[in-house]
C-alpha cells in the first residue's frame, strides 16, 4: 500500500503541492489524472522519492521512504520519469541490465540475467534487444525505459506519462502491457495520464488533482461522469455510451 | 509474482548481459589497448633511447636514460590525472563537452597559488616550503572547488546548462584575479611565483613528485573502484536515485577525487585546457562502452600516448620540448570544435 | 511554415514610449534622469583626467600632459566604453540571446589573432594595417560563431555562450601557438590585455570610428532584434535578413577590432551593462540605448581609474579588472535569471 500524509510542497509564494493525505491500495492500475500543473508529477516523484516533501510522511509498502536507505527503497519501488536522455550509447539489453543493480550492485548473476530476459520478452523486445537506444523509434525506446522498471522487480511501480511522445498504436500497446503487468505479475502500477479516455479505460482507479491538491478519488466508474470531468478539468465534458459498453469522454 | 513471469519468459537464458553486445566489439576493444599499449612502449622507449648510442640496456645506457625517466614519469602522472579526472567528472556531470580544466578547476589552484604568495609575500611563503606547502595549497583548493561546485552541481540550479556556463565563467574570473593579482606583485615575488606556476614536461616541478605520486594512485584506484557506481551515474539523477543510489553523495565523492587528482597535476605542468577533453573523447569513440571498468584504462593510455608522442616528436624531430603542452592544447581544441560540430549538440 | 500575425516575442519597445509621441511632461519625466547621468559622466570624465602619476597643475609642461595623455584617455575611455557596450547590446538582440558578447563569441579573440598575424606577416605595420587585420578577423570570427550557431541544436540559450567562450579559447590557442613560432609569447599578453595606459595623441585617433557605428546603432537597432527573431519572422515583415545580419556583424567586428587595436580585450563588457541597464530599467530597446552608451562609459572609466591608482606609480590594466568584476556580475545575472524562472 502506499499512503501519504499531509503531504506539503511549496515552490513559490502562490505555488504549493498539498497537503495530501492519499492510500493508494496495492495491486492494479492506479491513475493520476488532472489538468496541466495539477501537481501529479510532482506527487509521484515524491512517492519515488526523487523529490522530498516539505512536510508530511509517504510509505510505501510500510517503509517510510526519506527515512529508509535508498538501497532499500529500490528494491520495493521503481519509478520512470518522462525525460530520459543518457550520454552513454547503451543496448536495450545492457539498459534493461541496468534495472537489476538494486539487487547485483553492478555483478550480474544468472538470476538477474533471467530477470532481464523475462522482462525483455515481456515487452516484446527480444527482437531489439542488442539494437542501441539512439537506433530506436519513441515508442520502441519507452518500451525498453519500461522494461528496465519491470526488471528491477519491485513491488511497485511509478511511471510519469508514459504515453508522451506516443502515438495511437504504440499508447494502447502500452497500456494494454502495463495492465498485463498488474494482474499477471502482481504489481502495483501507478501512472501519470494526460488523457482521461486511457485512464478510464486501464485503471482500477482514478486520482484526479487539481491546483495542487487531491479533487476526487474513486473506481472509474465514479469518476468518469460528465460532472465530476468537468469539475477537474475546468472544460465541459460529456460522458457518452462506446462500444462494449464502456464510457467514452468526450471533450471537443 | 515471478512465477507467472517465468511462464512468459521463453527459454532464452543463458544469455549474458555485458559490456559488449557482440564478441566483434570485445575483439574491437582488446585490439585497441593492445594498439595503445604498442604506441605507449614505443614512445617511451624513443622517448628514453633517442640518441642514446650505448648499447641498449647497458649500464651506460641505463645512466643517460635514467636522466630522462623523470619527464616519462611526469607524463604519466599528468596522463593518469587528467584521464581519470576528465572522465569521471565528465560522467558525473552528464555531459561529455566540459572538462574540469574547462570548468576552472585548474584556475582554481592557480589562484590559490597567487593568493599565498600576494597575502603572505616571501617571506610567508618561503617560512612555509616542502610538503606542508604543497599539502596546504592542495588542500585548499580541493576544499574550495567541492564548495564552489557542490554549490554549483547541487541541483539549486536545476539546470546541467547553467552550472555549466557558471562554472567556465567562474574559471575565466579566477584566471583573471590570478593575473591582477600577479600584476600587484612586486617584481622578485613575482619572479618566484612564475617559477612556480610556468611548467612544461620538460620543466615540471618535480620536486613534489614524492607527495604527488602516492596521492594520485590513492585518489585514482578510488576512482577505479567506483567504476559500477558510475556506470549508473551515467543514466543521471532520477535514474541514479531510483536504482537506489544516493545521487547527491556520489557526486560529491566524485568531485572530492576530481579535484584531488586536477589539483596534482596543476602543480606539476600547470594548466592544460584541452588534454583532458581530448583524451576522454578518444577514449569513448575507441571504446564505445558504458563500462568505466573499460573506458578509464584506455584514457589514460591514450593520454600517455598522445603526451608521449607529442612530447618525442616535438623534443627530437622539431627540437621544441617546451613547446609540448601548447600544441596538445591546439590539437585539442580543435578536436573540441569538430566534436561539437558533429554531435551537433552539447 | 508561415507566420501571419506579428511575432510572439515582439520587438520589446512599447510605441507610445517613443518621445515625439509623449506629450511634454511625460518626455521632461523620461529626460531628466537621463540628463543627471550625463552630468554624472562629465564628472567621471573630469575626474579621468585628474587622476594619475604626473601632477599635471604643478610641474613644467604639465598642461602639454595633460594633453599629450589626459585628454586621448579619457576621450577613449568613453568612446570604446560605450561601444563596446553598444557592441554587446546589438549581439544580444540579433542572437535574442542575454548571454552573448565579443568576449562569449570568440570575436575578442580572432580580433587578436588577426592583429598577431599582420604584426608577423608584414614588416612594420602602422596602426592602420593592423587595425585592418584585426577588423577582418573579427569579421571572420564572428560569421564562423554564427555558422556554428546554425549547425549546432539548441536546446537551451545558454549553450550558446559555453560554444563561444570556448571558440575563443580554441582561436586564443592557435595564437598561442602563432606566438610560440615567432617568440612572440611575451609580448602577446601584453598586446592582449585592454589597457589605456599606452592612449597618448597619435595613437587613439582611430577609435573615433567607433564613434560612427554608436551612433548607427541608434538609428538601425529594431532591425536587430527584428532579425534576431529569426530568417523566417524577418522575411515575414518585409526586412531583408541577411543584408541586417551582415550590416549587424560589420559593425560588431569594426568596435571589436579597432578596441582590440588601439586598446585591448574589455572583456564581458558588453555583456553586464545592456544586462544590468535592462534589469534596472526594463526591457525597452529603445529608451535603454543612451543609457547603454552612458553605464558603458562609467563602468570602463571607474576600472580604469581604479587601474591608476591602485599601485601607483604602476598601472594594472583594466581588462583584469573587468575580467574579474564581469565575472562576478554575469554569475550574478545567471543566478538571479534562475530563481525567476
Amino acid at each position: 500500500m502506499i499512503s501519504l500524509e499531509n503531504v506539503f510542497k511549496r515552490y513559490s509564494d502562490d505555488v504549493a503541492i498539498g497537503p495530501i493525505s492519499l492510500e493508494i491500495p496495492r495491486g492494479g492500475v492506479t491513475a493520476l489524472v488532472g489538468p496541466n500543473g495539477a501537481g501529479k508529477s510532482t506527487v509521484l516523484t515524491m512517492i519515488g522519492r526523487l523529490q522530498e516533501p516539505d512536510a508530511g510522511t509517504i510509505r510505501v509498502g510500510g517503509h517510510d521512504v526519506a527515512r529508509t536507505p535508498s538501497k532499500t527503497i529500490a528494491k520495493v519501488l521503481s519509478i520512470l520519469r518522462q525525460e530520459n536522455h543518457f550520454v552513454t550509447r547503451l543496448t536495450v539489453r545492457q539498459l534493461v541490465g541496468f534495472g537489476r543493480y538494486p539487487h547485483s550492485r553492478g555483478r550480474l548473476t544468472v538470476e538477474d540475467e533471467q530477470h532481464i530476459d523475462r522482462a525483455i520478452e515481456f515487452l516484446d523486445l527480444a527482437e531489439l534487444q542488442d539494437r542501441f537506444l539512439d537506433q530506436l523509434s519513441g515508442g520502441q525506446r519507452q518500451r525498453a525505459y519500461v522494461a528496465m522498471v519491470l526488471a528491477q522487480d519491485t513491488d511497485y511501480v511509478l511511471l510519469d506519462e508514459p504515453l508522451n511522445n506516443l502515438d495511437m498504436q504504440h499508447s494502447v500497446q502500452m497500456m494494454k502491457q502495463l495492465r498485463r503487468a498488474a494482474d499477471e505479475l502482481g504489481r502495483t502500477i501507478v501512472i501519470v495520464l494526460h488523457d482521461i479516455n486511457y485512464a478510464a479505460h486501464y485503471a482500477d482507479r482514478i486520482v484526479a488533482m487539481n491546483d495542487g491538491r487531491l479533487t476526487e478519488t474513486g473506481p472509474p466508474e465514479e469518476i468518469v461522469r460528465g460532472e465530476v470531468l468537468s469539475r477537474i478539468f475546468h472544460t465541459p465534458v460529456e460522458v457518452v455510451d462506446g462500444p462494449q459498453g464502456r464510457p467514452v469522454c468526450v471533450y471537443f | 509474482m515471478s512465477e507467472s513471469l517465468q511462464a512468459t519468459a521463453s527459454a532464452r537464458t543463458g544469455r549474458r548481459t555485458g559490456p559488449f553486445p557482440t564478441p566483434a566489439r570485445r575483439r574491437r576493444y582488446l585490439i585497441v589497448v593492445g594498439v595503445l599499449l604498442v604506441i605507449a612502449l614505443l614512445a617511451t622507449y624513443g622517448i628514453l633511447g633517442y640518441g642514446n648510442r650505448a648499447e641498449f640496456m647497458s649500464r651506460q645506457w641505463v645512466t643517460i636514460a635514467g636522466l630522462r625517466v623523470e619527464s616519462v614519469v611526469v607524463i604519466l602522472v599528468v596522463a593518469f590525472c587528467q584521464s581519470f579526472a576528465t572522465v569521471s567528472f565528465q560522467t558525473a556531470t552528464q555531459n561529455r563537452i566540459l572538462t574540469p580544466s574547462i570548468m576552472g578547476f585548474e584556475s582554481m589552484y592557480v589562484a590559490i597559488q597567487t593568493a599565498a604568495v600576494f597575502f603572505l609575500g616571501i617571506s610567508g611563503v618561503t617560512l612555509l616550503d616542502g610538503p606542508a606547502r604543497f599539502f596546504l595549497q592542495a588542500g585548499l583548493m580541493v576544499l574550495m572547488s567541492v564548495l564552489l561546485y557542490s554549490w554549483l552541481l547541487s541541483g539549486r540550479f536545476g539546470n546541467l546548462h547553467i552550472m555549466l556556463l557558471v562554472g567556465v565563467v567562474i574559471g575565466g574570473g579566477l584566471g583573471s584575479l590570478s593575473t591582477f593579482m600577479q600584476r600587484l606583485l612586486e617584481p622578485n615575488e613575482f619572479d618566484i611565483l612564475s617559477a612556480r606556476l610556468l611548467g612544461s614536461i620538460s620543466n615540471a616541478s618535480t620536486e613534489n613528485l614524492p607527495y604527488v605520486i602516492p596521492v594520485c594512485l590513492a585518489a585514482g584506484v578510488a576512482l577505479w573502484l567506483r567504476s559500477r557506481r558510475m556506470n549508473l551515474m551515467a543514466l543521471g539523477r532520477d535514474a541514479t536515485n531510483n536504482l537506489g543510489l544516493n545521487h547527491r553523495r556520489e557526486l560529491m565523492t566524485t568531485l572530492l577525487l576530481v579535484s584531488i587528482m586536477m589539483a596534482m597535476t596543476t602543480s606539476l605542468v600547470g594548466p592544460m585546457t584541452f588534454l583532458g577533453f581530448l583524451v576522454a573523447t578518444l577514449a569513448y569513440s575507441l571504446t564505445d562502452t558504458y563500462d568505466h571498468r573499460l573506458i578509464l584504462p584506455v584514457a589514460f593510455l591514450a593520454g600517455y600516448s598522445v603526451l608521449a608522442l607529442a612530447y618525442f616528436t616535438l623534443r627530437n624531430v622539431f627540437y621544441a620540448g617546451g613547446a609540448v603542452t601548447v600544441i596538445v592544447e591546439l590539437v585539442g581544441g580543435l578536436v573540441f570544435l569538430i566534436v561539437l560540430l558533429r554531435k551537433g549538440r552539447l | 511554415m508561415s507566420l501571419t500575425t506579428t511575432p510572439p516575442d515582439a520587438p520589446r519597445d512599447a510605441p507610445s514610449a517613443r518621445p515625439g509621441t509623449a506629450p511634454r511632461r511625460a518626455r521632461w519625466r523620461l529626460a531628466w534622469p537621463l540628463l543627471l547621468a550625463l552630468a554624472a559622466t562629465l564628472a567621471l570624465m573630469v575626474l579621468s583626467l585628474f587622476v594619475g602619476v604626473y601632477d599635471i597643475s604643478g610641474g613644467e609642461g604639465g598642461w602639454e600632459m595633460f594633453w599629450i595623455t589626459r585628454v586621448p584617455r579619457t576621450v577613449s575611455l568613453v568612446l570604446a566604453g560605450a561601444a563596446m557596450s553598444m557592441a554587446g547590446l546589438v549581439m544580444q538582440q540579433m542572437t535574442q540571446n542575454r548571454f552573448v558578447e565579443p568576449t562569449t563569441t570568440g570575436t575578442t579573440e580572432w580580433a587578436g589573432l588577426g592583429l598577431l598575424v599582420t604584426m608577423i606577416a608584414l614588416p612594420s605595420p602602422g596602426i592602420m594595417e593592423r587595425m585592418v587585420g584585426a577588423v577582418l578577423f573579427s569579421f571572420v570570427g564572428t560569421m564562423v560563431f554564427f555558422l556554428f550557431l546554425r549547425r549546432v541544436t539548441l536546446r537551451s540559450s545558454l549553450i550558446v555562450p559555453i560554444i563561444g567562450i570556448m571558440l575563443g579559447a580554441v582561436v586564443s590557442s592557435i595564437s598561442t601557438f602563432i606566438a610560440l613560432q615567432h617568440d612572440l609569447l611575451q609580448s602577446l599578453g601584453i598586446w592582449f590585455a585592454g589597457s589605456f595606459t599606452g592612449v597618448v595623441r597619435g595613437r587613439y585617433e582611430l577609435l573615433w570610428i567607433v564613434l560612427v557605428v554608436a551612433v548607427l546603432v541608434f538609428v538601425v537597432a529594431d532591425q536587430f532584434t527584428v532579425a534576431g527573431l529569426g530568417r523566417d519572422v524577418a522575411t515575414n515583415v518585409g526586412l531583408n535578413y541577411n543584408l541586417v545580419v551582415f550590416l549587424g556583424v560589420t559593425m560588431v567586428a569594426l568596435v571589436t577590432g579597432v578596441t582590440t587595436v588601439v586598446i585591448g580585450a574589455l572583456p564581458f563588457l558588453g555583456l553586464i551593462v545592456p544586462n544590468v541597464v535592462s534589469l534596472i530599467r526594463g526591457d525597452n530597446l529603445r529608451t535603454n540605448l543612451p543609457w547603454v552608451c552612458l553605464t558603458g562609459v562609467w563602468v570602463v572609466t571607474v576600472c580604469d581609474i581604479i587601474g591608476r591608482t591602485i599601485i601607483m606609480p604602476f598601472e594594472v590594466p583594466v581588462s583584469l579588472i573587468l575580467g574579474v568584476v564581469g565575472a562576478v556580475v554575469f554569475v550574478t545575472l545567471l543566478v538571479r535569471r534562475r530563481r525567476h524562472v
